[in-house]
């Protein structure tokens, strides 16, 4: 019978030696490349990270569509869409950094915990130097400090909530989609001349970060012109049918019914309002009214007939005519047959926007790259000139204020745009309460 | 006051969805014996072909409208649907109009075969399996047909609105009470109360519904009797499929379809069978009421301001209150699902 004796030296000193010998490959790895994910070979590959099945499908389907035109464009395949247009040329369709642009797409399933497994298995197994994606702000919140913490940059696509560039906001994450607070600051006005400003508004809103931050962003916005909240009214995400909670508006006093609403929650809620003839009403010897203060082209052909004459918010819409949204929507349309939704705008634009960043930074290594984008002002990508505010890492730029078309002429001419908000007034102090007031912080840059 | 009938109202329309997914599961179960998780799909199926029939009628020849232009700019092509073409608008916009009705018409065959396909290649060779296969392979089959439905149908839900007389609401005054309610939702609940009625009917007042509900209690005897209780049982699981497609029909103005929408149901169907007791049609109905009226009452504000929270848990915790106080349901017969 063999005898075994445990000392507590000889067990210290056989853990350390183990230790040791188990972090000697990754110290290896650490010295041999400088950041995470750093390519190697002739090429370097992003990760698009999007629902593709779940309540936001179609929007995540559409931004893979537009990933794909930009890295056709950046490899110098196609007609170059905004390439040509982008105010700054340092790309010329050969590749970022003379390497050529592969992708990886996983699918967020619009769940936190799937999106960061997606994500996670992008940058550990197939090596992706930049994650971009998301059509929800819970998932995007989740994903950007995944990323955060692996050292790799988080270019945001879809996400309207105020955390992601708020409390929440990291200095590995940047996003170039608009937010709840620019949204009540851009529809306010058109609000006030068009229902005046003795208003009594009843929430329904989405039970959920992007929910709460848009709710609390509207009813800010449209008190300030003097309209009176009646009451906000939480509703889970997905509940289908949404009568049980427009009823009790029947009754409240309300004049004016405000959804906080997005993608299919949106499309039921605004439909099933109709139905029960809220918009037929007189309140308060006013007409009563619907809003819904985030549109997207998709929601709105959901929605059918439902969305005449509601007003809404857009980051960008394809019927815009300056060079740059129309080369995007040439060369998307030519490819797929159909005008691209805001979604895939963002999409497009974010991956255009880490690719020059990368090649004015002459690297992949992601502080780099971050200071390269904070503080960048550029134009020619749409919706005028924009800048990358170094404090948050939110872009600001003009925003559109949407209504739903009277007499549209065809499937995609659902909405039309009202009034292009002129940028200086959706802007705020990076300190604002609504973002986390002076405790929020990007924290350090991490390179991995 | 009009608060509380609105919801009563709200409840009711609830509770008739409920209840004939409830009553096709309680069928299916009853005769079967098969724990159908995929009877929600079928639900959702019943819904896309109101869908494909708004769609068969608004397949369209192109014209080319050069006074028009694209989103491309190219000349317009204008869609002019073949129905408009053929029969005018008088008639052809009838039928694009009306195509959610019509749909019923479509949705009984094709539900019946769907689900006499689901049973023959499928689910007849789990009979002697275990309940917890029996689940696993209907929830698979659920969600493989939730996925060939997004292929074809996409992921948005998809506009299917009401004939345009019957899309607005109706004015109702009774008791001193002067309510407005759409009117699409009372045909709903009108309409579930009829299939109802119908389904008992033919269970009740046909041979062939005796020799099912036979079938039902005594699988065995009536077999010695030399009865093809087989035949009748695929028959009864086709029946069980067109009442879910027929629900799923006259739902799509309420609920634009979306391919995950009898997943939705799916779940709270399977409460309804269980507080309504297993096996039990009647049981599946009242529960189903029951439920759809409770939730509905959960989710007003005043409610709400109490207990927080509560309409998405009423459901459930009625379902604990009565599993503890009868442990077979409001309705349910002595050796169902029991050893």
């Amino acid at each position: 019978m063999s005898k075994m004796n445990f000392s507590r030296r000889g067990v210290l000193k056989t853990g350390a030696v183990t230790g040791a010998g188990l972090a000697l490959p990754t110290i290896f790895t650490s010295s041999a490349s400088a950041y995470t994910n750093e390519p190697t070979g002739s090429s370097v590959k992003f990760g698009f990270n999007v629902p593709q099945t779940g309540p936001y499908a179609e929007e995540g389907l559409d931004e893979l569509r537009a990933f794909e035109l930009a890295v056709q464009h950046l490899n110098g395949e196609g007609d170059g869409g905004m390439l040509n247009t982008m105010s700054s040329k340092t790309l010329g369709g050969n590749g970022v950094l003379g390497k050529k642009v592969e992708f990886v797409t996983g699918d967020t399933q619009t769940k936190s915990d799937v999106a960061r497994a997606s994500a996670q298995s992008m940058i550990q197994k197939d090596g992706v130097v930049m994650v971009s994606g998301g059509s929800s702000s819970g998932v995007a919140v989740a994903v950007q400090s995944l990323c955060q913490e692996a050292g790799i940059i988080f270019m945001a696509a879809l996400t309207h909530s105020n955390d992601t560039t708020g409390k929440d906001r990291k200095a590995n994450g940047f996003r170039y989609f608009f937010n709840a607070y620019m949204s009540g600051a851009a529809i306010a006005p058109v609000l006030s001349s068009a229902y005046g400003n003795e208003r009594r508004a009843y929430h329904l809103t989405a039970d959920y970060t992007w929910g709460w931050t848009q709710q609390e962003s509207i009813a800010a916005s449209t008190e300030a012109l003097g309209w009176e909240t009646v009451s906000n009214v939480l509703t889970p995400v997905g509940a289908g049918d949404f009568s049980s909670y427009i009823a009790p508006v029947i009754n409240s006093g309300a004049d004016v019914l405000i959804l906080n609403h997005y993608g299919g929650d949106m499309v039921n809620s605004l439909s099933q309002a109709v139905q029960f003839g809220l918009r037929d009403k007189m309140v308060n010897g006013k007409q009563f009214e619907i809003i819904v203060p985030l549109y997207s082209e998709l929601m709105a052909a959901g929605a059918g007939s439902n969305i005449q004459g509601v007003y809404g918010t857009m980051n960008w819409n394809w019927q815009l005519q300056d060079p740059g949204t129309q080369a995007f929507v040439k060369s998307f349309g030519e490819k797929y047959g159909r005008p691209p939704s805001g979604a895939a705008h963002t999409a497009y634009v974010q991956t255009l926007l880490y690719a020059d960043a990368a090649t004015r930074a002459g690297t992949f290594e992601p502080c780099q790259i971050g200071a390269a984008l904070e503080g960048f002002e550029f134009d020619g990508m749409g919706i005028g000139p924009t800048t990358y505010r170094a404090e948050d890492h939110q872009c600001f730029k003009d925003v559109l204020v949407m209504k739903g078309k009277d007499s549209p002429a065809n499937e995609y001419d659902t909405l039309e745009i009202v009034e292009v908000t002129p940028r200086a007034q959706v802007e705020y102090a990076a300190d604002h309460p609504m973002f986390g007031g002076a405790e929020a912080s990007l924290g350090e840059c991490n390179n991995g | 006051m009009d608060a509380l009938f609105l919801q009563i109202l709200n409840g009711l329309e609830k509770g008739g969805a409920y209840a004939l997914i409830a009553m096709g599961l309680t069928l299916i179960f009853g005769t079967l014996g098969v724990v159908n998780f995929a009877h929600g799909a079928l639900f959702m199926i019943g819904a896309f072909v109101a869908v494909t029939m708004q769609r068969i009628f608004n397949i369209s020849l192109e014209i080319v409208d050069a006074t028009q232009k694209d989103f491309l700019g190219n000349p317009l092509k204008v869609k002019v649907p073949y129905v408009i073409e053929w029969f005018g608008e008088g008639f052809g916009g009838f039928l694009i109009d009306w195509s959610v009705p019509l749909a019923i018409l479509l949705a009984i065959p094709v539900m019946m075969l769907v689900g006499f396909v689901m049973e023959r290649g499928l689910i007849k060779h789990f009979y002697k399996r275990p309940h917890a296969d029996q689940i696993l392979v209907t929830f698979g089959l659920a969600i493989v047909l939730q996925e060939i439905v997004k292929y074809f149908f996409g992921a948005n839900p998809i506009p299917t609105p009401a004939p345009s007389d019957y899309r607005g609401t109706i004015d109702m005054a009774f008791f001193g009470l002067n309510l407005s309610y759409p009117i699409w939702r009372l045909i709903y609940f009108f309409f579930s109360a009829a299939v109802i009625a119908a389904v008992f009917a033919f269970l009740q007042f046909t041979t062939f519904g005796m020799v099912v509900r036979a079938g039902m209690a005594d699988r065995e005897t009536v077999g010695l009797l030399g009865i093809d209780i087989d035949r009748r049982f695929t028959l009864m699981f086709g029946i069980a499929a067109a009442v879910a497609g027929l629900a799923g029909v006259m739902y799509t103005p309420i609920l634009s379809p979306n391919y995950h929408m009898g997943m939705d149901f799916l779940v709270l169907s399977f409460v309804v069978v269980v507080v309504g007791g297993m096996g039990s049609l009647s049981g599946a109905v009242a529960a189903g009421f029951l439920l759809g009226i409770l939730q509905a009452f959960a989710s007003m504000n005043e409610v709400k301001d109490i207990i927080p929270g509560i309409d998405q848990i009423i459901i459930y915790l009625v379902a604990i209150v009565i599993l503890l106080t009868r442990p077979r349901g409001l309705l349910g017969r002595k050796g169902v699902m029991e050893d």
